[in-house]
């Protein structure tokens, strides 16, 4: 520790190493602590008429923890926001495993810039747009519906953003890249004669994959899955534009709470729903046998 | 026990660029058999075709008398040491050497047996349970080679494995090596650029200049009969002189130089009048006395660099041609200064005029 603080007053001198610890710290207790902190305390208030905020009503309880815990259907919205999000994890894991091996052990020379940029295009266009653009894709006489109908395979429309499967779809699209990229940034360490060697001593591709390329793979792949979980559980946006109304995600109900003027019970939520993010990173993580610090790497 | 490997018209192009042309060459079962050539001259894509990493473009190989054609490397009777040995680091060393056991369904008793006899083949006592990075290179260089006997291979290919490893250890992984392939009796197919590696180690040795083939035969006759100028110059020094044939006697030649004129050896029967470049060993030059007439130059010493059992004079001929000697320090010979004029000399049967291929590296 005493090194690396001597190294970095060496090469940064006391104003570079001050600027560093200032503009860290300052981000990590107004942008983080403190809002986060912020919310945390109103999620222990009850809500209180502006007149009595402060006064002797004003006690720190675990009112609105408990009306999520009594709500069923809050309760069962929650648990169906895990589940689809984990259904959008594994997805995302499925379609880009492939893709991440292929660009970072296969592809070749202009294949990967190109790839890349496929990769990539999508991302300069903001999410709602992305959004905007499967709503019109899975509309009703939307292109896909068209496109069926054009081939004969179905006579009448499809609705099918009835149910979850438009927003899953949606969701993974959108977090492809984070999936793909921790993958390919570990894939791309792995030293290709590894492949070779397993290769050589008779293993099939499967158990190349297996026994080599995924262990290798582990921290990407753990910290893709956190990072497509902790997004698909926490966005608005995806099941705003592509649920069916009558089909609720927790993120929408943190929202009504909070546009009902409730910004306590909707803290109550959020607090909840980051919980569990923060309990599926670290179950991530002993899942993976990943430690803290592989994770950040 | 080992197998054969017959190579035959293999060439491999990339994008219309040959990295190997037309190699012919039967290497024996058993053999330990070196291809011998600087970086860049093919080797390593000849070993990757006979591992199965890559298909020829043009040609046959056959192990044990079996065409591989379309047999991919986890087919093959073959296994590869890689030259950064490509160790599974996530692994240990026992799980390491037995990966080509599990992954062929051994059972794991039968597999543990087998991994315990090659921890002791490659003298790996007590290390079975510990990561591969918590090794030296030199016990890494075991677990490769164990690795890759674990599949009893009839033939072994080693991609210059020992690279790497410092001096010391270097010469003791070769009769290491050397050692392994005698107790097993596997086919060795070794990749050098190292000279030395390549003669103390093998039975046969092929030299590669950019693509091809040069001259296979056994170390000593490598050494002392090249058959073309790049083997002549690639392996072990010469002294190397231009000059154009004047006379033929017999299996010997007349090359006038700028230098004197010289006799030598003319294995590729070249013709009066045409263009030839002599090799002269630094140690089969001697000091001449009166009674030499043939092969002798007047020369000046430059520098003397003594090594202990033999001294490196550096001579200059008037001409300015440099000429390397080696004199072995056996107090038979008269003490040089640097600067003194001496007269030299050397046996027609120890100099070969040889055809300046175009791929000589002087």
């Amino acid at each position: 520790m005493r090194d690396f603080w001597n190294t970095a007053l060496k090469d940064l001198g006391k104003i570079g190493v001050a600027y560093i610890l200032i503009t860290v710290g300052v981000w990590v207790v107004f942008m983080i602590l403190i809002p986060q902190l912020i919310m945390f305390d109103y999620s222990l208030r009850p809500m209180l008429p502006l007149r009595d905020i402060g006064g002797p009503k004003d006690v720190w309880t675990l009112k609105n923890y408990m009306v999520f815990f009594t709500n069923r259907l809050h309760m069962a919205i929650f648990f169906k926001t895990i589940w689809s999000s984990l259904i959008v994890t594994v997805t995302a894991l499925t379609i880009c495993y492939p893709i991440a091996f292929y660009l970072a052990k296969v592809a070749r020379g202009a294949k990967i810039g190109l790839l890349m940029l496929g990769l990539i295009i999508p991302y300069w266009i903001n999410e709602l747009l992305r959004l905007f653009a499967w709503q019109i894709i899975l509309a009703d006489m939307g292109i896909l519906n068209q496109f069926l109908i054009f081939l004969g395979i179905i006579a009448d429309p499809i609705n099918f953003r009835m149910g979850n499967g438009a927003v899953i779809l949606g969701m993974t699209y959108a977090y492809i890249l984070f999936m793909v990229f921790p993958i390919y940034n570990v894939m791309e360490s792995l030293d290709r004669n590894q492949l070779d060697a397993a290769r050589d001593l008779g293993a099939s591709w499967l158990r190349i994959h297996y026994k080599i390329v995924m262990p290798h793979a582990k921290p990407g792949i753990a910290v893709g899955c956190t990072m497509t979980f902790m997004l698909a559980a926490g966005t608005v946006a995806a099941p705003q534009l592509l649920g069916s109304p009558s089909s609720f995600w927790f993120t929408q109900v943190i929202n009504t709470n909070f546009e009902c003027a409730n910004w306590n019970l909707g803290a109550a939520y959020a607090t909840v729903l980051m919980l569990l993010c923060v309990v599926f990173m670290f179950m991530m993580l002993k899942l993976f046998k990943v430690g803290l610090k592989e994770l950040t790497q | 026990m080992g197998q054969d490997v017959e190579i035959s018209g293999v060439s491999m192009r990339f994008n219309e660029v040959y990295a190997v042309r037309d190699i012919n060459v039967h290497i024996q079962a058993g053999e330990f058999f070196s291809f011998l050539g600087p970086s860049g001259c093919g080797k390593t894509t000849l070993l990757r075709l006979v591992s199965g990493f890559m298909d020829p473009s043009e040609g046959q190989i056959k192990i044990g008398g079996k065409d591989m054609c379309k047999i991919g490397s986890n087919n093959r009777p073959t296994a590869m040491i890689f030259q950064n040995l490509a160790l599974f680091p996530l692994m240990t060393v026992a799980q390491n050497i037995g990966f080509g056991l599990e992954v062929r369904h051994v059972a794991k008793a039968k597999r543990e047996k087998k991994v315990e006899e090659l921890i002791e083949l490659v003298d790996l006592y007590g290390t079975g349970d510990r990561m591969v990075s918590e090794l030296s290179g030199g016990q890494k260089q075991r677990v490769a080679i164990a690795r890759a006997l674990a599949v009893n291979p009839a033939v072994l290919l080693l991609d210059e494995p020992l690279s790497a490893l410092d001096l010391r250890l270097r010469n003791h992984m070769r009769a290491e090596l050397r050692n392994i392939q005698r107790r097993t009796d596997v086919t060795f197919i070794y990749i050098t650029h190292d000279q030395t590696e390549a003669l103390t180690m093998s039975d046969r040795v092929g030299v590669m200049s950019i693509g091809k083939l040069e001259q296979v035969a056994k170390p000593d006759i490598i050494y002392n009969t090249p058959k073309t100028a790049f083997v002549a110059s690639f392996v072990g020094e010469s002294n190397i002189v231009d000059g154009d044939i004047i006379r033929i006697d017999g299996d010997y030649a007349l090359l006038k130089t700028a230098a004197g004129s010289f006799f030598g050896k003319n294995p590729q029967h070249m013709d009066k009048g045409e263009t030839a470049t002599i090799f002269i060993r630094p140690e089969t030059v001697f000091l001449a006395t009166d009674s030499h007439a043939e092969n002798r130059l007047t020369c000046r010493t430059k520098t003397i660099s003594f090594e202990g059992a033999y001294a490196v004079v550096t001579l200059a001929t008037e001409q300015g041609q440099i000429f390397t000697m080696r004199l072995n320090n056996d107090g038979s010979v008269p003490r040089i200064e640097e600067g003194e004029t001496i007269k030299v000399r050397f046996n027609r049967e120890n100099a070969f005029l040889l055809k300046d291929g175009g791929t000589s590296i002087a």
